[in-house]
């Protein structure tokens, strides 16, 4: 007998204890990541970015970001008090959406369009589905589309070259704004139509470090790839959505007789692949769903890019693949272990 | 195809789960736990019909006598932990949930043994008919957890014949350290007793898998398993590495068919608990009374390796560890993945308890959503290691939908915990897909009846 009459708790304190016992079904310990720390990673993994455009742009570029988040957040809280459910801007899926579509704006627009982005991206982009995990399409994607077929004039326009980023490569600027006064994605189309001749390649250090034509998250390739591999270590993201994204983008341009390089660093591909097709909610949930869906939105952008008159074609991909993402979960599903042989049975 | 063999061994290591192992009590002996006054000895401790009782209140029994017993096959009798006097045959609260008619014996400290007690030969000169009537007389259930009578899985039938007795020394739950201390202590007797086994189903190769997390395991084992040919196979330490038909796949890579058992890919599992019991039947002729138990956790004051009798209550052995500390949580039987969390204290140890978890309220995890939220990160398909979609389960278990539950598998779901563990919104996804699974056969004899009633009508 190893217990002394001592040691033995009385009686009182042993009801007392079995009444504080908890139950639950397991498992009883969970995972640290949690929905707001996700979110958070995509936001550290954007800030690079967000800081040297904002560096590159200024005031204008500041305003853009701070309208559309304000937009976002205001309009995720004055709709949950609406619907009378808790307010879960502490989740940081509002801010997230509202830095994503400043991020896809020009760096110089009206104030009030970042704001009514926004705005859009919330309530019809994902509240008018049931809010978080419900909307069938990326919503920042959704703020963008709607300012994007509304006020195309200063969505497409302002596509100028911002001085700042000229100091990168000034010569290489230089030369081609001279030349065209266009994006290098249209002078492509130019040349792929043969009225005018250049090599893509002298766009590739403008590109890669501090690009002066396009949308404020397309600053730079580098600082983009620098995001996806900060959400690639914490295991946030499938590596086979951009990887698949580009990969279908640079052998279809090659196809059609683009520089392949070119095609991916150029426009809004790099950002689209790393930060918008990844979206959770948006892409199938199998592994050989996200590689159709991403596949799927690389076939699409081509098509926009080089047959329709859109300047740029990933928006629509997106969305669009956003839109067959039930039918394709629908179709694409794991095999249960240890179905093999029943199937063959069959 | 080696080539194919190692790509696929690579796949299926990115499913499961990597909580914290916590192993605390890696390091620390198997050390003989409470004598108890009382012990509660329930009639049903393995999955099959329940014992009849072969005592009554007031008899005196011996140690290692049997108590219990059935005419079912798929059952395995009960028997005495301590000597001392039967007070009562009563239900009482049992670590599965439910109240279990349990005998209940006043110890006389003695631990005087049954004459029933004694070696019953060499097993090796035995025919496997012969092992298996001694296992059950034995007692021996599957140790790890699941309580499957032992002899039933060493009675393959003849068109099934089996090749491989792959010995279970893969411990994946977080905490639990009962069997790596086995395999350390006494491997000798494993080994023995995975000899048993083999003879029992007439096995060409036996292996020992041991997660490479335990080196001392894994050196203590392949020393006593040369003499024998047995080897270690060191596996990925991840969890649920030790479940059985992830077992299987990782060794051999044969996949086992859905809703069918080992044998149908010619292999037997056995934990290394089991194997231990065994040889312990036939070696010194003692029946299963008591087991390695791990008592770990923040909620305890010291975490320990006990050798405890069957029966005692978990409240003598968590006194017998200093007590509970700090806010009372939940006090779990089994690993922190899978365990069972008990609402008293005063539920007995059987013989499928590999550990006594208690877990503090202080750290406890409280923050389940109040209503099923799904993000569609995608990480319960990708982890889930019987390849099931549990967002869609849960979300269906969750909105009753039992026919499109049935569509996406529910029912080979062996509720592991990956995918709630993993998801970011917390989801309650193993007590859905429980719900579910429950719905679903409901449903089924629901549907069942009504064919039967219409048919009758015709």
């Amino acid at each position: 007998m190893n217990m002394t009459e001592e040691d033995k708790p009385d009686k009182d304190e042993k009801a007392k204890r079995e009444e504080l016992l908890t139950i639950g079904v397991s498992p009883h310990i969970h995972d640290a990541d949690t929905t707001a720390r996700i979110m958070g990673w995509v936001i550290i993994a954007l800030l690079p970015i967000t800081v040297y455009s904002i560096y590159i742009g200024g005031m204008s570029t500041l305003i853009v970001v701070v309208m559309s988040i304000a937009g976002a957040v205001v309009t995720e809280v004055v709709i949950q008090r609406l619907r009378h459910i808790p307010v879960t801007i502490g989740d940081l899926s509002a801010l997230l959406t509202g830095l994503l579509l400043a991020l896809t704006l020009p760096p110089r627009i009206p104030f009030w369009m970042p704001l009514m982005g926004g705005i859009v991206a919330i309530a019809l982009g994902k509240q008018v589905f049931g809010g978080l995990g419900h909307n069938i399409f990326n919503p920042a994607l959704v703020g963008r589309a709607v300012l994007f077929v509304s006020w195309s004039k200063y969505m497409t326009t302002s596509w100028l070259v911002q001085p700042k980023a000229a100091v990168v490569n000034t010569a290489a600027i230089r030369s081609i704004d001279a030349l065209t006064k266009a994006t290098p994605l249209y002078t492509m189309r130019l040349v792929r139509q043969h009225t005018l001749s250049l090599s893509a390649s002298r766009y590739y250090k403008p590109l890669l470090f501090g690009n002066p034509w396009g949308c404020i998250g397309e600053v730079s390739a580098l600082l983009i790839l620098a995001g996806l591999a900060v959400l690639l270590m914490k295991r946030l993201v499938d590596w086979r959505i951009p990887v698949c994204f580009v990969g279908t983008v640079m052998i279809l341009s090659w196809i059609i007789g683009m520089d392949p390089m070119f095609a991916a660093l150029s426009g809004s591909v790099l950002f689209g692949a790393c930060f918008m097709a990844t979206d959770y909610v948006t892409n199938p949930m199998t592994v050989w769903g996200k590689v159709v869906f991403a596949a799927g939105c690389g076939v699409i952008t081509v098509l926009l890019r080089f047959y329709s008159n859109l300047p740029e074609g990933v928006m629509f991909a997106i969305l669009f693949m956003n839109g067959m993402t039930p039918l394709i979960d629908r179709y694409i599903k794991p095999r249960p272990f240890g179905h093999r042989k029943a199937v063959s049975e069959a | 195809m080696p080539w194919a063999q190692s790509m696929k061994s690579l796949l299926s290591l990115r499913r499961g789960v990597a909580p914290p192992a916590n192993k605390n009590t890696a390091s620390s002996s198997i050390e003989p736990g409470p004598g108890p006054e009382i012990v509660i000895i329930p009639l049903q401790q393995h999955i099959g019909p329940p014992c009849d009782p072969l005592v009554k209140a007031g008899e005196r029994v011996l140690l290692g006598q049997k108590i219990g017993d059935s005419e079912a096959y798929v059952s395995a009798p009960v028997h005495a932990s301590v000597s001392g006097e039967v007070t009562a045959v009563r239900e009482h609260p049992h670590p599965t949930g439910q109240d279990v008619l349990s005998v209940f014996i006043k110890s006389d400290g003695k631990d005087e043994m049954s004459p029933e007690v004694r070696p019953p030969g060499d097993p090796m000169e035995m025919s496997p008919e012969q092992i298996r009537v001694r296992i059950r007389e034995g007692g021996v259930v599957g140790l790890g957890g699941a309580a499957f009578p032992t002899h039933v899985k060493l009675s393959p039938p003849r068109d099934k014949p089996i090749e491989l007795v792959i010995i279970n020394g893969a411990e994946c739950e977080p905490y639990l350290t009962a069997d790596h201390r086995l395999m350390v202590e006494r491997s000798a007797d494993i080994i023995k007793g995975s000899l048993i086994i083999k003879r029992a189903v007439g096995a060409q190769k036996v292996i020992a898998a041991i997660e490479e997390n335990k080196p001392d395991a894994i050196e203590s084992m392949s020393e006593a398993g040369r003499e024998y040919g047995i080897e270690v196979f060191e596996l990925p330490s991840r969890y649920p590495q030790g479940a059985e038909k992830t077992l299987i796949d990782t060794v051999t890579g044969r996949e086992v068919p859905r809703g069918g058992l080992p044998m149908e890919v010619g292999v037997i599992v056995d934990n290394v608990g089991t194997a231990a019991a065994i040889q312990d039947v036939f070696h010194r002729g003692v029946p299963l009374v008591e087991r390695v138990v791990t008592v770990s956790g923040d909620g305890v004051a010291r975490g320990a390796n006990l050798r405890v009798k069957i029966g005692t209550t978990f409240a003598d052995v968590i006194d017998f560890c200093g007590g509970f500390t700090g806010q009372r949580g939940k006090l779990i039987m089994g690993g922190p993945m899978m365990g069972l969390a008990q609402y008293t204290a005063e539920v007995p140890v059987i013989k499928a308890t590999s550990g006594i978890l208690a877990l503090r309220g202080e750290t406890l995890f409280k923050d389940e959503p109040a209503h099923f939220t799904c993000i569609r990160c995608g990480r319960c398909v990708r982890q889930c290691p019987m390849d099931l979609m549990p967002y869609i389960l849960g979300s269906y278990s969750d909105a009753g939908m039992w026919t499109q539950l049935e569509d996406f598998y529910v029912d080979d779901c062996n509720e592991c915990g990956c995918c709630a563990y993993i998801c970011p919104t917390k989801n309650p996804l193993v007590q859905l897909i429980k719900v579910g699974k429950e719905g679903v056969a409901r449903r089924r004899q629901k549907m069942e009846s009504f064919e039967e009633a219409t048919s009758k009508r015709k």
